[in-house]
């Protein structure tokens, strides 16, 4: 049997985690079927056949998909499941939506967030926060699956030529309307993918402040982050939130400024590679998972952490 | 217009859990449980939509063991009207939550149902996406604004790109984000109060849903451990140290 892959996408381009879910669909199966909904997608559809683990592509286009509302993209998903073992999606805010949309309609236990997996019916997950990791095996027929996209790496994006075909579209859910998107827009990297993350925590005291950690992050071309506490006191906005509920990142470095370190934060961005700590408190938890600690005032280590870095004659990006 | 709530009781967020030395799953025993945090913004919306006079009845619902009665009080407690305990042993899966609710759901026929986004315990993020599947009803998922007009619900979700606002019509399911409100701390009369609010009881078996898990676990364990790190002593050791030494700048 076959896996269909759910790809995200913005009607153009696919959304960079589908290429980590394509990775993790290929272990599960090597016939890996990517299914594009959308409205004018057909640039999207075009961009899924050309991943050379992708064995086919179904696109299925109209104005009702245009806002991937999961009332309406589920009954497409669920219409074509009969040809597959796996249904398989990224888990974030697209796919958690989405999958257990189809796994209740298709009377399925669902498996959430996969970081590995060990065999066609069984899985490793983090649960309670990645303070655990249950190994699991699925005994559902069908089997629903989100994956971690930070735990796979992404596949290739070039060199394949798969067929595309079309599948119909279902009609409209009537009962849910789409009003509108508010994106913030930024030329930074993505917070769930840039090589350096710098994240501010309660210790930031205001959102103006937060410029100490733009203009490193400016430097150091590197996203940023924010712990719940800074975005809860509205010193920036929810896309930036790393933690349990919010967004987890392994960049090559993690930088946590002014943030204590709850556990709900550390789920978010413990499996980073290097992590630096800067806090004035000596016994912040940040601390024992961090390779470097800095104990300091972030107003005056932040100037001078910009002032070390403009020494640096190379800087990678 | 009726509002359920469904709540769920778990290992209180503040608690650094441990996982049994067997590798079956986590120590539970005399460890500190509470309310699932976003279902605490759960009943804390529908309460406040009932005190805007919007909502006329709040109605608290969990499923598990005999003390999973707590998380209804505790919802009593702070406004909710009345509780339903539906009893069950060792966990249930999301899909056999929302089958179990489905049933609620149509002996109350509430005009909108409330839970938080996630438990903190298994990490699912499915049950309220399930419960409007089944129901054919719609979802609006992650919600940190809610505001209700005539016969219907507009939302703002957080989703990872930033914020969508959608309209659903009700019936329909709320999944609760943290940032949709401030839940209140139930005043002193206001537990005693609640110890006279009717809670009913009844069986999952009694409902007709299989709650048998349909994933095995086979064994849990805990993440590695990072190895300790050091302090450096200023801000131009550190950066040496990310130069030369990690060579990650």
């Amino acid at each position: 049997m076959s896996v269909l892959l759910i790809a995200e996408h913005n009607n153009k381009e696919l959304k960079s985690f589908t290429l980590n879910a394509v990775t993790a669909a290929s272990q599960i199966d090597s016939d890996v079927h990517a299914l594009v909904i959308g409205n004018n997608c057909g640039d999207a559809a075009k961009a899924a056949s050309e991943l050379p683990l992708v064995k086919k592509v179904i696109a299925v286009e109209a104005a009702h998909y245009e806002n991937f509302l999961a009332e309406n993209f589920a009954p497409v998903v669920i219409k074509l499941a009969d040809n597959y073992s796996h249904i398989v999606c990224s888990a974030n805010t697209f796919g958690k939506n989405l999958m257990p949309r189809i796994a209740a309609k298709l009377d399925t236990s669902q498996v959430s967030d996969i970081t590995k997996v060990e065999s066609s019916d069984t899985f490793i997950r983090p649960i309670y926060a990645g303070n655990a990791f249950a190994t699991v095996k699925s005994t559902d027929a069908k089997k629903c699956i989100t994956i971690r996209p930070t735990s796979f790496d992404p596949c290739e994006s070039s060199g394949g030529s798969a067929p595309i075909e079309t599948a119909e579209a279902g009609e409209e859910f009537s009962l849910t309307k789409f009003v509108k998107r508010e994106e913030i827009k930024s030329d930074r990297p993505e917070l769930g993918t840039a090589r350096i993350v710098i994240s501010g925590g309660r210790g930031m005291q205001s959102g103006d402040n937060f410029k100490l950690i733009t203009s490193i992050a400016d430097k150091l071309n590197a996203a940023i982050g924010a712990s719940r506490a800074a975005v809860d006191a509205g010193y920036i906005s929810n896309d930036h939130q790393v933690g349990q509920t919010g967004k987890v990142v392994v960049p090559d470095l993690y930088i946590a400024v002014g943030i204590s370190g709850a556990i709900q934060h550390l789920a978010g961005m413990k499996e980073s590679k290097v992590i630096v700590a800067i806090n004035k408190d000596g016994e912040a938890p940040i601390f024992s998972v961090a390779d470097y600690g800095l104990e300091a005032d972030l107003f005056e280590a932040l100037p001078q952490f910009l002032e070390e870095l403009n020494k640096l004659n190379t800087i990678q990006k | 217009m009726k509002i359920l709530v469904a709540v769920k009781r778990v290992i209180d967020y503040n608690v650094q859990i441990r996982v049994k030395e067997d590798g079956t799953g986590i120590v539970t025993e005399n460890v500190k449980m509470s309310t699932n945090p976003p279902d605490d913004n759960a009943i804390e919306e529908a309460v406040k939509i009932k005190e805007s006079g919007k909502a006329t009845e709040v109605i608290a619902v969990t499923i598990g063991e005999e003390k999973a009665q707590e998380t209804v009080r505790k919802a009593l407690a702070v406004g909710a009207d009345r509780g339903i305990h539906i009893k069950a042993e060792g966990a249930i899966e999301p899909i056999a939550v929302s089958k179990i609710l489905q049933k609620i759901v149509d002996k109350e026929k509430p005009d909108l149902v409330f839970m938080g986004k996630q438990a903190i315990d298994d990490d699912c993020n499915q049950t309220g996406q399930m419960l409007s599947a089944l129901l054919d009803w719609p979802q609006a998922t992650f919600a940190s604004k809610i505001e209700v007009k005539e016969g219907k619900l507009e939302v703002v979700r957080e989703i990872d790109e930033g914020l969508e606002t959608i309209e659903i019509n009700t019936p329909a399911i709320v999944t609760c984000d943290l940032r949709l409100n401030e839940p209140r701390y139930a005043s002193l009369p206001n537990i005693m109060k609640a110890k006279k609010k009717p809670i009913e009881q009844m069986n999952a078996s009694d409902l007709g849903v299989d709650v048998a898990p349909k994933i095995q676990q086979i064994k849990v364990e805990e993440p590695p451990k990072r190895k300790a790190g050091i302090k450096v002593s200023s801000v131009a050791e550190l950066v040496q140290k990310l130069k030369n030494e990690a060579k990650v700048i």
